[in-house]
This record gives C-alpha cells, sequence and structure tokens, in this order.
C-alpha cells in the first residue's frame, strides 16, 4: 500500500514537472523544427517566391521544405496539414479552390499582398502596333475586326483563348454574348496555361491577330501586353450575382493562405509571413530573373534576398 | 436468305450498319427522349463518393493523437493516421536513397528529431560525388553484363552530370528506386496468388482492367487524399500505374509452365516455397522479365504526372521548362528520363539473365573484386571531390556535384532546331490544318454528336452480339450503360471521336511501319528500341512544338495523340510478323508463292491475333494520351478531369470520369480479344 502511494506521488510530481515544462514552452512561444512545408507550383515568379519566403524563414532559424504540387490541388493538402503554406492565391483562378478549402475547414486567410491582379482578355502589344484592330484597348473596337482574329476551328468568327474551363466556367461566352458580339467571336477553352503562351508565340510568328486571357503581374509584361477596357466591373454585373454579365473583370486580390495549425507551431515564421507583402514590381523582378536573365530560381532567390535586404528584413522581426 | 445470314459474319454486320443508319435518322433529338438520350441517373453519384470518402478519412474513428508542437490532444480519424503511416514508411525508403546520392538530414531525423539535427550542424549525410555514383554504375554495369553495359551505364550517367541535371536527375532516380521494386514485389505477389486461386484471378481481372485503361490524372486527387502530397504520393500512383502489366505477366508466365517441370518439382521433395522460388519462377522467368521492362518503363513515364502530386526531379523541372517555352531545356530533361530507364531496363535485365556459376571455386578477391573496384572508385571520388573543395574556393566544387543547370547545355541547339522546323514547315502545314479541320474533323466530331443513343448501343451491342454472342453483348452493353447514366455522355462521344480518328491513323501508321521494319532482323530490332525510348519519353514535351504548328486547335491534340499511340502498333505489328514461324515461309515458298503472295495470304493472316491486340493497345494509349490532349484544349472527358484536380468533390468526379474514359476502353477489348481469340483458335497459335 504504502509503496503505491510513494509511486503515485512520484508520478504526480513527474507530472507536474511536465506540466511546468510544456507551459514554459508555449510561454517561450519558440517555433518548432518542424519543417514548414512550402509548395512550388510550374510557373516562375511562384517557384521563386517559394525559395524567396523559404531563405526568409531560414533566416529566423526555421526548417524549410519545397514540394512541387498542382496548383489547384494544393490547397487540399494544405487543408490537412501536409502543406503548410501558399503565397500566391490568385482570385479568379484559384480564389475556388482556396475558399472552398476554407470552408471545409483548416485552411486560414494569411493576408493580402499589395499587389493587385488584373486577369482578363487582352493582346500582345503588336497586334496593336500593327493595327489588326483599330480602337483597342477599347472594347468596342472589337465591333469590326473579328476577321484578323480567325482560326481553322472557328468557323469564321475571331476567336477568344480564354483558359481552362474549371477557371471560370462559362464567364467569357456569357460577356460575349451580353455585349452583342457573340456573332461576331467565338470562345475556345485552352487546356493549360502552356497553352496559351503557346499561342502568344505562335500567333506573332504567323502574325495573325490573336486575343487571349492573360494576367499581370506574369512574365508577360516584359515583351508587352494590353488588357482590352471592358465596360467596369460593378457589384452585381456578373450572371451569378443578378446582373446580365456585360462587364469586365474586377482588379483582383493577391492572397496568402496557411494551414490553421501555422500560428500555433511556428508563431514567429507566422508573424513574419502575415507580414510579408509583395507589391506588382516585386514580383515582376522576381521573374525577370529567371524568365528574362535566364537565372536558375535557386539563384533567383538568392540574389533576390540579397538585393532586397531592407525589404524583407522587417517582416522577420515582428 | 436467313440460313446464308447466320453463315456469313459479313453480312450480318452489313445488316446492323443499315438498321444503325436508319436510327440515326429516325430518332428525333428532343430533350427528354430516352433513346436519344438517357437521363442521368448516376449524377449523384459522385458526391456520394466525395461524401463517403470525406466520412471515412475525417468522421469515422477518432482518435486521440498528441501534438507535441501545439501541446495539445487533437482528434484525428484512424484511417488518415494508418494511410498517413505507410506514407511515412515509403517516403523514408525513398529519402534514404535519395540522401545516400545526395546528401540531407531527413534519414537523421527519422531516428531522432528536427530540433536534434538543428541543434548538431554535423548531423547531415554527406551524399556521395557524383564521380562515385557513376563509377558505381559503371561497375555494376561490368559486374553484370561486361564491357557494353558498363560503358552505356557509365556514359549516360556522365551525360547526365555534365548537362547540369544530376541533382534532379538523382531525385528521380531515387524515386523509381523504391517505386519500381515495391511495384515488381507487389506484382509478382498478386501474379502468384492469382495463379494459386482462381477466384483471386477473377477478381484480380477486372481491377488490373480498370487500372491499366483508367488515366492517371484522374487517381491523382484520391491518391492526395488517402497519402497527402510528396515523394510518397508519386510513389503510390506510379505503383498504381505500374503493377497491372506485371500481375498479368507472372500469371500469363506461370500458367505456362509445363506440369512436367512442376511434378519433377514434387519429385525431388520441394515444399511449396521452394517449388515456386526454385523451379516455377526460374521457369517463367522470360515473361517475368518482360513485367520487370515494363514495371521500369511506366515509371519513369510516371516521373512527369506524378510530379504534379509531390514527387521531386526531373517531372517538376520539365514542367517548369514548358511553361516558360524552353523546349530546348524539356528536351535535355526527357532525354535524362529516358537515360535513367534504359539504364535501369539493361541493367535489370542483365541482373536477372546472368547466369549463376555453381562449381566456381574462388577466391575471397576474385569473389569480391566489383566490390573491390567500387571501394577503390569510392576513395578516389571522395579525394577528389576534397581536392576539389579547394581547387574551386568560390562557387560550386564541380567536382561533387555540378549543380543544377550549370553543366553545359544544348538549348540553344534544341531550340534554333525547333524554330527552324518551325520557319519551313508553318505555312504549308497551316493550309493542312485549315483543311484537315474544316473537312475532316469537324464534320466526324459533328456526326459522333449527332448519333442518338440507341443507335450507339445497337452499333456497339451489335458488334460485340456477332463477333463473341450474346456474353459479349451484354458486358459492353453494360460499360455503355454506365457512361450513359451519368451526365457527360455527350462529352465521352467527343473522347470517342478524338481516340477513333487517332487509332485510325495510328494503326495504319504503326502496321505500315511495322511491316516495313519486320523484313530485317536489324530493322525490327531498332524499331523496337524506338518504341522503347519514345514510351518513356515525356509526352508533355511535343505537346508545345505541336500546338506551336498546329495552334490550340483539334488537329494539335489528335497529331501528340498519334504520336504516342502508334507505338503499340508498331510493336505489335513487328512482334506478329516475326512470329509466323520459320516453317511456314519454307514451305510457302516451296509452293512457290512470290514474296507479295506470302505477306498477304500468309504472314499477315498468322499475325492478325497480334495485330488485334496492337490495336487494343494503340486504343488504351490513344485514351491515356487523350486526357494529356486536354492540356491543349479539348471540350472532352480529359478537360473535365482536369478540372476536377480544383473541384471541391474532385474525388468523386475524378474517379468517375476515370471509370467513363476505361469503360469506352474496355468496352472495344472486349471486342477485339474476343475476336483475337477466336482467330488464334483457328489458325491453332497457343495463347
Amino acid at each position: 500500500m504504502k509503496v503505491q502511494t510513494a509511486r503515485a506521488v512520484r508520478t504526480l510530481v513527474a507530472a507536474g514537472c511536465v506540466s511546468l515544462l510544456s507551459v514554459a514552452g508555449v510561454a517561450r512561444a519558440a517555433d518548432s523544427k518542424q519543417p514548414i512545408v512550402i509548395p512550388t507550383h510550374n510557373w516562375s515568379s511562384q517557384v521563386v517566391m517559394a525559395y524567396v519566403i523559404g531563405g526568409m524563414f531560414e533566416s529566423m532559424g526555421n526548417n524549410v521544405e519545397y514540394v512541387s504540387a498542382d496548383s489547384q490541388a494544393v490547397y487540399e493538402s494544405i487543408r490537412t496539414g501536409d502543406v503548410t503554406i501558399s503565397h500566391e492565391v490568385w482570385q479568379s483562378t484559384f480564389g475556388k479552390s482556396f475558399l472552398t478549402a476554407m470552408e471545409k475547414g483548416g485552411v486560414i486567410d494569411a493576408g493580402t499582398h499589395t499587389a493587385t491582379t488584373l486577369e482578363e482578355m487582352g493582346v500582345p502589344n503588336w497586334v496593336i502596333e500593327q493595327d489588326l484592330c483599330p480602337g483597342l484597348p477599347n472594347w468596342e473596337a472589337l465591333k469590326d475586326c473579328h476577321e484578323n482574329f480567325t482560326t481553322p476551328d472557328s468557323d469564321g468568327k475571331g476567336r477568344w483563348l480564354e483558359g481552362p474551363q474549371s477557371w471560370h466556367g462559362d464567364l467569357m461566352p456569357v460577356r460575349l454574348e451580353a455585349l452583342g458580339l457573340a456573332d461576331k467571336w467565338t470562345v475556345k477553352f485552352a487546356g493549360s496555361a502552356d497553352a496559351l503562351w503557346t499561342e502568344l508565340a505562335a500567333a506573332k510568328k504567323e502574325g495573325r491577330g490573336t486575343i487571349v486571357f492573360n494576367w499581370t503581374p506574369n512574365f508577360t509584361d516584359a515583351d508587352g501586353f494590353t488588357f482590352i477596357e471592358f465596360p467596369e466591373y460593378t457589384d452585381g454585373c456578373r450572371v451569378e450575382d443578378g446582373g446580365d454579365g456585360s462587364c469586365g473583370s474586377p482588379k483582383g486580390w493577391l492572397k496568402k493562405a496557411a494551414n490553421e495549425k501555422f500560428p500555433k507551431t511556428h508563431p514567429a515564421a507566422y508573424a513574419a509571413f502575415e507580414a510579408l507583402d509583395f507589391t506588382t514590381e516585386q514580383i515582376g523582378q522576381m521573374a525577370a530573373l529567371v524568365d528574362t536573365d535566364k537565372m536558375d530560381h535557386k539563384d533567383a532567390a538568392a540574389k533576390w534576398l540579397a538585393d532586397n535586404e531592407d525589404v524583407w528584413a522587417p517582416w522577420t522581426k515582428q | 436468305m436467313m440460313e446464308l445470314l447466320r453463315e456469313r459474319k459479313y453480312l450480318q454486320f452489313l445488316l446492323l450498319i443499315v438498321i444503325f443508319i436508319l436510327m440515326c435518322k429516325l430518332i428525333p433529338a428532343t430533350e427528354g427522349n430516352w433513346l436519344w438520350r438517357l437521363p442521368s441517373l448516376l449524377a449523384q453519384f459522385p458526391t456520394f463518393i466525395y461524401e463517403s470518402v470525406t466520412f471515412l478519412m475525417e468522421d469515422w474513428w477518432l482518435i486521440d493523437v498528441y501534438d507535441p508542437d501545439i501541446n495539445e490532444y487533437e482528434q484525428k480519424p484512424l484511417v488518415r493516421e494508418i494511410t498517413r503511416s505507410i506514407a511515412a514508411a515509403v517516403l523514408f525508403m525513398i529519402e534514404l536513397v535519395r540522401e545516400i546520392m545526395l546528401g540531407g538530414v531527413k534519414t537523421i531525423v527519422a531516428f531522432t528529431s528536427w530540433d536534434y539535427v538543428s541543434d548538431n550542424e554535423w548531423a547531415e549525410l554527406p551524399g556521395l560525388p557524383w564521380t562515385v555514383v557513376t563509377g558505381g554504375v559503371a561497375i555494376l554495369g561490368y559486374h553484370l553484363g561486361g564491357i557494353k553495359l558498363a560503358l552505356f551505364a557509365g556514359l549516360s550517367f556522365v551525360y547526365i552530370a555534365v548537362f547540369g541535371q544530376w541533382e534532379p536527375s538523382m531525385q528521380t532516380l531515387s524515386f523509381v528506386l523504391i517505386a519500381a521494386p515495391m511495384a515488381i514485389l507487389i506484382g509478382l505477389l498478386l501474379g502468384i496468388w492469382g495463379y494459386k486461386s482462381k477466384t483471386v484471378a477473377n477478381i484480380l481481372d477486372p481491377i488490373l482492367n480498370v487500372a491499366q485503361i483508367m488515366p492517371h490524372f484522374a487517381y491523382l486527387i484520391p491518391v492526395v487524399v488517402f497519402f497527402s502530397i510528396g515523394d510518397h504520393a508519386g510513389a503510390v500512383a506510379t505503383i498504381i500505374y505500374a503493377t497491372p502489366p506485371m500481375v498479368r505477366l507472372t500469371m500469363l508466365g506461370l500458367k505456362k509452365v509445363p506440369p512436367e517441370v512442376t511434378e519433377a518439382g514434387r519429385m525431388s521433395g520441394c515444399t511449396d516455397w521452394q517449388l515456386m522460388r526454385r523451379v516455377l519462377i526460374p521457369t517463367a522467368r522470360r515473361d517475368i522479365l518482360i513485367g520487370v521492362n515494363q514495371v521500369i518503363m511506366q515509371c519513369l513515364a510516371m516521373v512527369v504526372i506524378a510530379s504534379l502530386i509531390g514527387a521531386k526531379g526531373l517531372g517538376s523541372n520539365l514542367l517548369i521548362a514548358l511553361n516558360g517555352l524552353r523546349i530546348g531545356l524539356a528536351l535535355e530533361i526527357g532525354v535524362c528520363i529516358v537515360l535513367i530507364a534504359l539504364v535501369l531496363d539493361k541493367l535489370s535485365l542483365a541482373w536477372a539473365n546472368k547466369p549463376t556459376d555453381y562449381f566456381a571455386d574462388q577466391s575471397f578477391k576474385q569473389r569480391h573484386k566489383h566490390s573491390l573496384w567500387f571501394l577503390g572508385v569510392f576513395v578516389v571520388g571522395v579525394l577528389l571531390a576534397w581536392i576539389g573543395s579547394f581547387q574551386f574556393k568560390e562557387g560550386f566544387n564541380y567536382l561533387n556535384v555540378i549543380p543544377h543547370n550549370k553543366g553545359i547545355t544544348t538549348e540553344p541547339f534544341w531550340q534554333w532546331g525547333v524554330d527552324k522546323i518551325w520557319d519551313t514547315f508553318f505555312y504549308p502545314l497551316n493550309e493542312f490544318n485549315k483543311w484537315f479541320i474544316v473537312e475532316v474533323l469537324a464534320p466526324v466530331k459533328k456526326a459522333y454528336l449527332a448519333m442518338p443513343v440507341a443507335a450507339t448501343f445497337t452499333l456497339a451491342m451489335g458488334t460485340a452480339f456477332i463477333v463473341g454472342g450474346i456474353r459479349s453483348a451484354l458486358i459492353v452493353g453494360g460499360y455503355l450503360l454506365f457512361i450513359a447514366l451519368t451526365e457527360w455522355w455527350d462529352r465521352a462521344l467527343i473522347t470517342a471521336y478524338l481516340m477513333t480518328m487517332a487509332v485510325l491513323i495510328a494503326g495504319a501508321i504503326g502496321i505500315v511501319v511495322g511491316t516495313l521494319c519486320a523484313q530485317h532482323s536489324t530493322t525490327s530490332r531498332m524499331l523496337l528500341t524506338w518504341c522503347d525510348t519514345l514510351q518513356t519519353f515525356p509526352s508533355f514535351i511535343y505537346l508545345i512544338p505541336v500546338m506551336m504548328l498546329f495552334g490550340v486547335t483539334d488537329t494539335s491534340v489528335l497529331i501528340a495523340v498519334v504520336v504516342y499511340a502508334t507505338i503499340p502498333a508498331a510493336r505489335y505489328t513487328v512482334v506478329g510478323l516475326n512470329s509466323v514461324p520459320a516453317s511456314l515461309h519454307d514451305a510457302a515458298t516451296m509452293s512457290g508463292v512470290n514474296r507479295i503472295q506470302r505477306f498477304l495470304s500468309i504472314e499477315l493472316p498468322m499475325s492478325f491475333p497480334h495485330l488485334a491486340l496492337g490495336i487494343n493497345q494503340t486504343v488504351v494509349f490513344a485514351l491515356a494520351m487523350v486526357v494529356i490532349g486536354a492540356l491543349i484544349g479539348t471540350d472532352d472527358l480529359g478537360q473535365l478531369i482536369l478540372g476536377s484536380l480544383s473541384d471541391r468533390e474532385g474525388v468523386g468526379t475524378g474517379l468517375i470520369l476515370g471509370f467513363c474514359v476505361a469503360f469506352i476502353g474496355l468496352a472495344i477489348d472486349q471486342i477485339l480479344r474476343t475476336w483475337a481469340n477466336q482467330r488464334k483458335a483457328a489458325l491453332g497459335i497457343p495463347d
């Protein structure tokens, strides 16, 4: 009996110590040494930014790991904690996946970049320079220049090359209809971003007009790209919000997402991630290091970090 | 009249086609007409799958798990904990191999913790210098297959290193070195089980069918849900894709073992295990080796797709290169993938074919001379790397690892070639493209979409009935019914249209090329090597040049599909023509037929069963590629499968869409296989 009491007391004391220690641990709030998992997708600015953010975390003493992932499928992984963050959540392309994952629980919104995004139909600058559609970028110009934009499969109409249908559904066909352009223009859905860039390159070589879906900031900015100015976006102008759909795209946000446990496991790193905020120019710089200067993604990130310490260092000292 | 109809199959076909055309003309295309389109009764099925999986992975059987990082207990579902531990085990093995090649801390972390590694700078595996790995592969090649293999393996690895793809290549290699043996082992075990038990074989058969034809994109999301994202998820998807041929060929090989051999084994007093290990498997070696070859090819073919769910290495680099339209760089990466595939394939074949010398009485030095050589290479390599660390003070130690994209590059050369092709061929091709789309593709597509569902069923089931009787007809009908009851019948028709066009073109090219090459043993061999190479060459690469030439159109999709789907057609043609017995040739020559007569009335009919199977494989390859072609831009099932990657209920939609594609393939498989088997029986060719 006595022996047992003694053991019980000992256990209690030990338990007390352990809990004290762990309370101390929480109070100190140091970041866990578990690696922060950063996803890399298949476009340069995102990959460079992943290494930039990783480098920033590493400078704070954290461990970082990179995992290549599909840009749509990644939100499910953030939700379950297999990936920790996503640093480029584009409103109209990934907004749906992101909000869906948030709704299911497990993903938190870690703030918004200063950089605003625009995702819209547009033309490469040389289309305007060659005057293939006089009056652009005003959309009314589209009313009488569709002959310069036909392709074999477009049935004599001008072709808009839109991104994959999973990006915005029937937004563009509806817009054509609403603007009264449907008898002169038709929408073709590309299968991937690669298809859009190939179309840009191919149309340039052929000297044929092309209207493609594109966004900024993007590496195509370097070659010159002009977005078409449609009637301005207003709340409720889209069909799903009760409008007729005859409006352009809104300026979109560029958000950061994180797994909900990230603030608890890595409080300091999370604070830095929340403070982190890139502008359009900075994202453009990162992309240009790879796309224009042909640097390796990791080298580009190292160079950017070295050149811009005054930008990112304050974020780490939250 | 009825008598005649019963006997002559072509008359039956004629009748069938007349009925089919009448139905197309007579059935009105109106909403709600069940003869035109069936109602989508299965529309809720994807949601149901999604909800079941979510329940299983998130709410079923919660257990408390302690999370030391946030110092809290968390409720976690049991199933997910189990799948995640499997994932962790696979990941550990991959990381171990990877860190032997490249260095890293994860292996040590597995035994200690991240805290430990962060506190102790020295706790890191150093990784082998590339010289040592390359030397090791060459010695292994020499040990297994002599000087030729040694040179091939060594030079391939030198190529990889010099072109600055060492790091991603070793990441890919480490992934394949775990995924391939696992697929081989699982395949072997399932195959043996299927051989031993008829029931298992019957259950396995449909599962293997579906796993082989299902487009890989369709099970990416389910794999991510069960196993999360990373190299292990890539490995799981690869294993699903690579195992079926291994199972098939193991069962086939074991079945072919003559009963005399088994009995001889029994009489010598073998236990079951000894019988399997010492008698059956060695006897069935030839087929099992083809299985191993297929597994390795499939694993490397999956590298790019696996990178979509987190496999590191060449695959993700390739996707990034393509996104920037850097075709030259992508080609270099593609060549690395092919080289790794060829080296692994040749090494594994040499290993399996190496005769065991039972009588040699060798000294320690003789037996271990290759290990001793490797030791030498190791010491020299490490010494060189050490010296290199002084030589290349700033920047990179080229004797340890040639850093990524800092080797020699031939990118400008390839880019120049691509540009050249563009400049030369663009305009004539553009004319052809316009004609092809307006005159051929668009009308065919329209015709497919104008088919009433009843007519499609009549045509498919009728063909199956004429070829294989009522059983075949019911099986084919079942597959089609599933697709017709989903909401994607029209999309499936577009997939079928692309597939039919591709199979017609690829089949024609493949059979012609195969026939020409089969006339001589050297050209036959060359063609088969080409087939292996093209099969592992990542098909993503030619999407871009094709799109440059033909735009974002169905022509581009079709050409990409044809390039890939021609491989099996050519391969089976060569194999079929070469398998015509020499005695038949002699007999024919003696009866005085000339070469063309011999080909038309002897070789061709004799190899019809092989050709049918070749076309069957062409269908499978075409379906797989149609989905990848969706990256160019189609409006078929493939596009929806790509879309399901971002869909909230993607698990369900992805799987059901995958089944739809698989069932198109299986319906055709049913007809072609039945027919091939009948022909085989009629010609007296053994299975």
